[in-house]
């Protein structure tokens, strides 16, 4: 007989950015809400202050905040041809195991998405027509546009403490900013961070090709800075230890530095930790849920019962607990029906490696965010006519930090891996070697997907997630055309050596270079036919439960997710107290 | 306080697993948050001089490697000097010897190389069943083993192994294990001393890698300067 805990008004799955931020509404809305969190407590002063976070070996080369493959892994195949197996060793997954999510970790880059990422159906039927979808992609409009999200976007950074420059405001574009933004109400709350060595060799080379550089907006306080929950952050010292560890100096935006001080102050807030979900459980009707079954430290079962379910988990989880709990009907390959697994992209990643002769580039200064990018060749910023594909990338330099460890093969081709002449070549690359990294959209295709493995389990029993991807043909094309784009900025900014690089040349695979931006799988939409959530994130199917974080975009803009997710989730937030409470139903009605 | 002592005796609170250490189970009304604990790194016993995995055997060969793959020269001292094999000896008898963090569940089936590794061996496995292969192929070989071939001989059969022209055995997938000897014999020179290679610091001194410093912000206007900050680690905060 499984134990019960009292009755919650909310249950969030998985405390990180998403379940930090709708805990923070609607607890200040008067909600009695309870988080279930799969990984342990992080406080800044004991888990990662100066004293230890200095430290490559344990953060970043053995993963020492990240989810361990022995807690959850994914099983991978690139097509149906093949049988998928197990991602075992640490991959291009990055997942966060602890309160703060991914997001204690992360590198901080904090886009808003373009007008275009959220209707990417509507923009280009009417400015190229249905011919330049290639065969199988996936494209379809969110149900939600920038304009609804942008008030939103605008109350993430401010929470967030993100540093940057305006470059449309108000419809009128302002030089220094990103000019192909999306119109924003106000600036930034904090100045952009300071540029280094290396953002200025960037600025000037695309500045010479005619491209227009800007600083990225970085969850990096430029400034100490009290956020609208009375938050306060440090200032930004840029030591360089950023992707991969906790921020010691309360300046990296993240759930733990911007949103939990507040929220545990809240007598209707509680936290289970080290507890991990194991699904939703349905009412005999399968109209709602009620509540979740957990598993506690001791691994002992418990239910908790609540009104409101949110699945917060991380993109891949959320998918997982949406099959688990047997919630929407699963996508079938075949026949092409079902939604729950549907519509699974990711980043498509190509660039330059650069060496230059005589630089200091002195990398171990920087932040994850200190990057300067051209966004002229990003989204629907170009004209795309005769090119046989829709999309772009964002083409950036970032001074994130030196990693010793990390770069040993950061060395020009034909050089040795060891021996005295790998030494010279390393020691000469480690202030002259970088590269131009092109974060570009991801489209997803009919035969991409996840799904529950047949045969592969976690330590408890479950199915782990199965993926199935490889690049599409629109992505591959996409790639190419912006690495050569990365190799003209490359040789405009004096470098050297320039060597292209393109990862959807090849077959993906979880162990090659890429990203860690996992995409889709439970996509919002205005059609149930093709979505398992509506514009509001609420299931179609069980309306008391709502799914945050990127498993909700059906396509991936060419940028990093978190704001937007951010975004999303506080509109989910607004859409739950306004209108969900009082009618206890799907806030959407579909035409028969 | 003296900060190496509170360092020790933080030890004695923390786990010795790499793993997330047990905090608060039902946290709510305040952070949960005590003086005078930190999360400090997991280093195994013993701390000063002994042996945790390797036998001596073991530690030489892993010596001499490291001696070849990084070797002394004008840009440093060797891999062998700098420690890289008893950094090696610490891994191998920790959570990351033993592959708690992988997932070991289900079969073991060779996929595609997309797919990745499929090996059962954790790391200290693979070190440790790679060594004696390699110690057989020397004997057979030369009737010496490893550690007492001429440079240019180890260089040889080191450069066979990363070309995955060396037989060592059906047990031995010998590409794999001249990666893993590779990646840990780097980490051993290039991570914090605390982990017990990098001795003085080394290689950082010879990237130009000021270590264990976490603000910068009076020298980031210093544009394409050369600094020359003086390095510093977790266990050698002097300055």
């Amino acid at each position: 007989m499984a134990n019960v805990r009292p009755k919650a008004d909310a249950v969030i799955v998985g405390l990180g950015w998403c379940g930090s931020l709708i805990a923070e509404e609607l607890t200040r809305a008067g909600l009695n809400v309870v988080a279930i969190e799969r990984g342990p407590w992080f406080e800044t002063s004991t888990d990662f202050p100066p004293s230890v976070d200095t430290d490559e070996l344990r953060w970043d080369t053995r993963r020492g905040m990240l989810l361990p493959p022995a807690i959850e892994t994914t099983t991978f195949r690139n097509n149906r041809s093949q049988t998928a197996l197990p991602t075992r060793d640490w991959s291009l997954n990055e997942l966060g195991y602890n309160v703060g999510g991914s997001g204690t970790h992360w590198a901080g880059m904090a886009w808003r998405f373009l007008p275009f990422d959220f209707e990417p159906y509507s923009f280009t039927t009417k400015r190229y027509g249905k011919q330049q979808l290639t065969e199988g992609l996936i494209v379809q409009d969110w149900g939600v546009s920038y304009d609804d999200l942008e008030p939103f976007y605008e109350r993430f950074e401010r929470i967030a403490g993100v540093s940057g420059k305006a470059g449309v405001l108000n419809g009128k574009q302002i030089e220094g900013g990103n000019i192909f933004e999306g119109s924003r109400k106000s600036e930034f709350p904090l100045p952009p961070l300071a540029t280094t060595r290396l953002t200025d060799l960037f600025t000037e080379g695309s500045n010479k090709l005619g491209l227009h550089p800007f600083m990225v907006p970085a969850g990096q306080a430029s400034q100490a800075y009290t956020n609208p929950l009375g938050v306060r952050m440090g200032p930004c010292t840029y030591c360089g230890y950023c992707l991969y560890y906790g921020c010691g100096n309360f300046s990296k935006s993240s759930p733990n530095a911007c949103v939990i001080p507040a929220l545990m102050q809240r007598s209707n807030f509680t936290v289970l930790t080290e507890s991990a979900v194991l699904r939703a459980n349905l009412a005999e009707d399968g109209k709602t849920a009620t509540g979740v079954t957990f598993l506690d430290r001791n691994k002992k079962e418990w239910e908790q019962p609540a009104d409101i379910v949110i699945f917060s988990a991380f993109q891949m989880q959320n998918v997982r607990l949406l099959l688990l709990s047997k919630i929407g009907l699963p996508y079938n390959p075949e026949t092409r029906t079902g939604v729950v697994g549907r519509a699974y992209s990711f980043q498509t990643v190509s660039g330059a490696n650069l060496f230059f002769e005589d630089e200091q580039l002195n990398q171990y200064i920087g932040a994850g965010a200190l990057s300067v990018q051209v966004d002229d060749y990003n989204g629907d910023n170009f004209d795309h006519t005769g090119k046989g594909f829709i999309g772009g990338a964002g083409i950036l330099v970032v001074a994130r930090g030196a990693r010793p460890i990390g770069n040993t093969d950061a060395i020009p081709p034909g050089t040795p891996r060891w021996g005295s002449e790998w030494k010279k070549a390393y020691t000469h690359a480690f202030q002259n070697g970088t590269f131009i990294f092109n974060q570009g959209t991801s489209f997803s295709h009919d035969e991409c997907y996840l799904d529950l493995d047949p045969e592969y389990k976690d330590a408890n029993g479950d199915p782990l997630i199965r993926v199935t991807f490889d690049y599409n043909e629109n992505d591959r094309r996409m790639a190419k055309f912006t690495e050569d784009k990365a190799v003209e900025i490359g040789k405009a900014m004096g470098a050297k050596i320039v060597n292209g690089f393109d990862s959807a040349a090849v077959n993906y695979g979880p162990y090659l270079p890429g990203s860690d931006h996992t995409i889709g799988g439970a996509v919002m939409g205005t059609d149930p036919k093709t979505s398992v959530l509506n514009r509001f994130q609420q299931s179609w199917d069980v309306h008391n439960v709502f799914v945050l974080g990127a498993s909700s975009f059906p396509n991936n803009a060419g940028y990093n997710p978190t704001s937007t997710i951010g975004a999303l989730s506080l509109w989910t937030a607004k859409a739950i107290i306004e209108q969900y409470l009082s009618k206890r139903g799907p806030l959407v009605e579909v035409a028969a | 306080m003296q900060r190496r002592s509170f360092l020790s005796s933080a030890l004695a609170l923390a786990a010795a697993s790499t793993l997330p250490a047990a905090r608060a189970e039902v946290v709510s009304g305040g952070q949960p948050w005590e003086p005078g604990q930190a999360n400090v790194p997991a280093l195994p016993a013993p701390r000063q001089g002994g042996l945790a995995f390797f036998t001596q055997a073991e530690f030489d060969t892993a010596g001499a490697m490291a001696d070849r793959l990084i070797p002394a020269d004008d840009l440093s001292i060797g891999g062998k000097e700098a420690g890289c094999a008893t950094f090696i000896d610490r891994q191998l008898a920790g959570d990351y010897g033993r592959g708690a963090t992988l997932y070991r569940l289900g079969r073991f089936v060779k996929g595609t190389p997309e797919q990745g590794t499929q090996s059962p061996l954790t790391p200290a496995e693979r070190w440790r069943n790679g060594l004696a292969a390699i110690d057989k192929h020397c004997q057979k070989a030369f009737s010496k083993g490893f550690a007492q071939l001429e440079g240019a001989q180890q260089d040889d059969l080191l450069r066979s192994m990363e070309n995955n022209q060396l037989d060592l055995g059906t047990d031995v997938e010998t590409k794999e294990l001249f990666e893993q000897i590779l990646a840990n014999v780097r980490e051993g020179f290039l991570a914090d001393p605390i982990y017990g290679g990098n001795k003085d610091m080394a290689s950082w001194k010879m990237l130009g890698f000021p270590g264990a410093r976490y603000d910068f912000r009076d020298l980031i206007a210093k544009k394409g300067q050369k600094l020359q900050i003086i390095p510093t680690s977790l266990i050698d905060n002097t300055l």
